[in-house]
């Protein structure tokens, strides 16, 4: 079977590569291009493990085909950091102690990047809406809402951006 | 042992998780994340028919598709005694665990498997398996605790007889055990009782949801010894159960944990570990294989469905004086519900003198039941603790001062045998009561409940390995998987005994061949058992550290002590000596620094929460809000109060889930209908408030810091408080979960 040449921006880099046309994006990230810190919790777009995010728009990228992505930009978690120090919903998540198994969390990392990319100051309530997409099953959400608040208010306070980096 | 201190250094607070960095960053290898190069990969054939006997299985066409390496069935497993295992086999039937694995005669549920494939890739292996025939003689399915309890049901088992009964059964039954637990005089309770209330309670198979679908790669070496990568809650069980199905030996299998992506019990038994492993050893090649969410659902958890009728007698100052409870829990196709805690539970945060509690474990054509969080006690507390509320509003007490003139303390006897050690029940209730959330107001179509629970926690086989780099550095080794933190908290307590920053030790999970024996991690038993060998190891460490810092110092031991992470003189005769020294120096003074330290430690300190509940019920809708939840529960200590808080508050919000949404819908044919995140609605952040958490600290006198279990005990009050909190806004005794939109109204419409 022939397969597909796909060249895309990956997390800010140019990149190619080869995949079936039934693959989904999860499934090239993971399986062609040995990107394990996006998950598949479901493969049915129900749990957000597999967030990332697509022209900048959040999408879960296993109901995305991987040839679709040709010519687009992907940022996935394992961009999400600098070379020298974590974006600040990193921190927050961290700190907060928002994740306990942690297997959600890049997607939820994500999710919560594209809210606040649009967003930078959200409710809790709009927090809640941003995040609704994805499944935690350990933390009753408590925690990651409030980590969310927390990163938005460090990165609109240049004072304790400076104090991060 | 038993002395506490408090002014701690690192216990108690809330450093940022070694693990954490991974965890953020995408790094950390879960089940799935393994790879090896040329594996293959493998799949499971389920069976479409809820019971049925397996006439033939042709594998001709599937065996000769292009790239399919191996398969098996039923009949290349090893048939295993119908005999209960102990110790480190736990109490599992390893007969029935291997029918599960694979079907032998009959098919016991949709998407009981029947065959594994393995094939060069996913697909070739997808399509071989659909090329199997699979010939079936289809049977009469019981798909009710109802059904399955009659008489004339049909049997799934013809060697299933009822243990427990008054006289031996003649005939086999779908009933696999009948529990009791009797004491006192009910009849003269019965006679005392000013008000008695009785109601029957039912709720539905629920699954634990863990975010992470099982997964594994197994490969086997020509010399048939083995290695396993999987994700689980406990890898030296993993090997022990996959080496019993199969007939070979532990020693010949290495289990390496992969990250765990919850598991909430479901991860404490295997499925597939065994089919990667047969088929590997059977192709020579690697196999991975990774459930889909449709599997997990069909083929892996849940917790029982539930049938229970609870009557309880009190008198008019609010003494109980009797109860009784009849309850029968859904095993799946194989006997092994919870009913057993469910029994031992169900009063157990009572004092009431005249009891009869009776429990049945009952198979039915649904998938095996596994552990859920503190399995079997949430449904008997949500039957218990909403026959309480009645009791209280007929009484006209406040439900938690009804509780507190009932509630169990030190040195009363369980209603289950024991006597209660220290316990932190009644100050759970007291802060509770006078949390302001317990008087806040409410509006229209507002009302709040709530509710408590009891769970026994747990000790288990336990090794820890504490080891001082050359540094000074510290590692801490233990072999139980970390689910929710508690790399953390073991680091904390090493680094309160030796005296070093938190940061400056590194906690592992090792491998089957790297630690001794771990028990799993389940029984909120991890910071409680394998605490208790950690601080024994750095205590053994620093006592080797001083006498050898005696040794360069040439004094007797006696005038060295351990003081911040350094060897200090007692008469101040010679400058203190720093881990970093001792460590660096090691090899002129005995050598490596490094102490391991097995025990089985009796006293993990039972657990209770009471917690609060405020919802809002659409009258048009159905639909039940929460507006505002507390859950108060004694930790004994929290060594870390975040993932203490994050424990307290995860349990509450699947009990919350179990109560309002949660449940397997099967069709008339028994095949379940939502096998998907989509239609199995767990919670999700746009439905909740914040979960307010208070830790009340009663120290286990057992644990060198007072650890009390907290893994499981929140889960408990949630369906009660949720109904309780319901009844309080509508009026309206909600009897059967979930209490969806669809019930909610039509017992608004009885109106």
């Amino acid at each position: 079977m022939s397969r597909t040449h796909v060249t895309c921006v990956l997390n800010g880099d140019e990149i190619d590569f080869l995949c079936n046309d039934y693959q989904t994006l999860l499934s090239a990230l993971r399986d062609e291009l040995g990107m394990i810190g996006t998950k598949e919790g479901c493969g049915t777009g129900d749990c957000g493990a597999c967030s990332v995010i697509l022209d900048g728009q959040l999408v879960c990228s296993c109901l995305v085909f991987a040839p679709e992505v040709e010519g687009r930009r992907v940022e996935t978690i394992e961009g999400l950091a600098e070379v020298d120090h974590l974006h600040p919903l990193q921190d927050s998540f961290l700190e907060g102690a928002a994740f306990q198994c942690g297997v959600c969390t890049p997607g939820f990392l994500m999710a919560a990047k594209a809210l606040l990319d649009r967003n930078p100051s959200p409710t809790e309530t709009e927090v809640r809406y941003g995040v609704a997409g994805n499944l935690c099953r350990c933390t009753g959400y408590d925690k990651i809402v409030r980590s969310i608040l927390d990163a938005a208010a460090r990165m609109s306070d240049p004072e304790r951006q400076k104090e991060a980096t | 042992m038993t002395t506490t201190r408090t002014g701690y250094k690192w216990v108690g607070t809330r450093p940022v998780r070694h693990d954490g960095l991974d965890k953020v960053t995408g790094r950390a290898r879960f089940g799935a994340d393994y790879a090896t190069a040329g594996m293959l990969h493998g799949v499971v054939l389920r069976s479409p028919h809820v019971h049925a006997r397996i006439l033939s299985i042709d594998l001709t066409e599937a065996a000769a598709m292009p790239g399919v390496k191996a398969i098996i069935t039923g009949a290349d497993l090893p048939d295993i005694p119908d005999e209960t295992g102990t110790g480190s086999e736990g109490g599992i039937n390893f007969r029935d665990l291997s029918r599960n694995i694979l079907a032998r005669d009959k098919v016991l549920y949709e998407g009981h498997p029947v065959a594994a494939v393995a094939a060069v890739t996913l697909r070739a292996a997808q399509r071989a398996a659909e090329a199997i025939e699979v010939d079936y003689e289809i049977l009469p399915a019981v798909l009710s605790l109802e059904e399955a309890m009659e008489d004339d049901a049909p049997v799934l088992h013809d060697d299933l007889f009822t243990l427990g009964l008054d006289s031996p059964p003649d005939r086999p039954s779908n009933i696999s055990r009948r529990r009791v637990i009797a004491r006192g005089d009910l009849d003269a309770g019965w006679e005392e009782a000013d008000v008695v209330v009785e109601r029957e309670y039912t709720t539905k198979a629920v699954h634990q949801g863990y975010i992470e679908p099982h997964a594994v790669v197994a490969e086997t070496g020509e010399d048939g010894r083995s290695t396993l990568w999987c994700s689980s809650q406990g890898h030296f069980a993993m090997r022990t159960y996959t080496t019993k199905v199969l007939g070979w030996e532990p020693g010949d299998m290495k289990v390496i944990p992969a990250e765990i992506g919850g598991g909430f019990g479901g991860k404490t038994t295997i499925y597939l570990e065994p089919l990667a492993a047969l088929l590997s050893r059977r192709a020579g090649r690697a196999v991975k294989m990774v459930m889909t969410r449709s599997e997990v659902f069909r083929a892996t958890g849940p917790t029982s469905g539930s049938v229970m009728r609870i009557k309880m007698g009190a008198r008019r100052d609010g003494k109980l004086v009797a109860a009784t409870a009849w309850m029968a829990y859904e095993a799946g196709a194989f006997p092994g519900s919870p009913i057993g805690p469910g029994v031992m539970t169900v009063l157990a945060c009572y004092d009431i003198p005249n009891v009869l509690i009776e429990g049945y474990d009952v198979v039915l054509n649904k998938p095996k039941v596994a552990a859920y969080r503190a399995p079997g006690a949430p449904m008997a507390a949500f039957a218990a603790e909403s026959v309480v509320d009645e009791l209280a509003e007929e009484l006209g007490i406040d439900p938690i001062e009804l509780r507190l003139r009932n509630a169990v303390t030190e040195g009363v006897r369980a209603v289950y045998g024991p006597k209660y050690r220290k316990i932190g029940f009644v100050e759970t209730l007291e802060e509770a009561r006078d949390h302001p959330h317990y008087s806040a107001p409410l509006g229209p179509w507002q009302g709040r409940g709530v509710a408590s629970g009891y769970w026994f926690n747990f000790g288990g086989e336990t090794t820890a390995t504490v080891s001082i780099n050359e540094d000074g550095t510290a590692v801490v080794m233990s072999g139980c998987p970390d689910i929710g933190g508690t790399r953390a908290a073991l680091a904390q307590m090493a680094a309160e005994e030796l005296g070093i920053d938190v940061h400056r030790i590194e906690p592992v999970v090792a491998d089957t061949h790297s630690i001794g024996y771990n028990d799993m991690t389940g029984g909120s038993r991890v910071a409680f058992a394998v605490g208790i060998a950690v601080v024994d190891a750095s205590r053994q460490l620093i006592e080797d550290m001083c006498s050898r810092a005696a040794l360069i110092w040439d004094v007797p031991r006696e005038e060295v002590e351990w003081v911040d992470g350094r060897a200090q003189s007692v008469t101040g005769a010679s400058a203190p000596l720093t881990l970093e020294e001792l460590a660096s120096g090691a090899g002129a003074t005995g050598g490596p620094l490094s102490a391991t330290v097995t025990v089985n430690p009796r006293g993990a300190g039972a657990g209770f929460s009471t917690q609060i509940c405020d919802v809002e019920v659409d009258p048009d809708t159905g639909l039940v809000t929460v507006l505002r939840y507390t859950v108060v529960q004694d930790a004994g200590r929290a060594i870390h109060p975040d993932y203490v808080e994050g424990q307290m508050q995860g349990g509450a919000v699947q009990g919350i889930g179990w109560a309002l949404n949660e449940e397997y819908i099967f069709d008339r044919n028994g095949v379940m209908e939502n096998p998907g995140f989509l239609d199995y609605r767990m919670p999700v952040a746009s439905d909740l408030p914040m979960i307010d958490t208070v830790i009340v600290e009663v120290p286990n006198p057992d644990h060198p810091y007072g650890v009390r279990g907290v893994g499981e005990t929140g889960i408990i009050p949630p369906m009660a408080a949720v109904a309780n909190a319901v009844y309080a806004a509508t009026g309206k005794r909600m009897q059967d979960l979930p209490m969806s939109p669809v019930r909610v109204l039509e017992a608004l419409s009885g109106d």
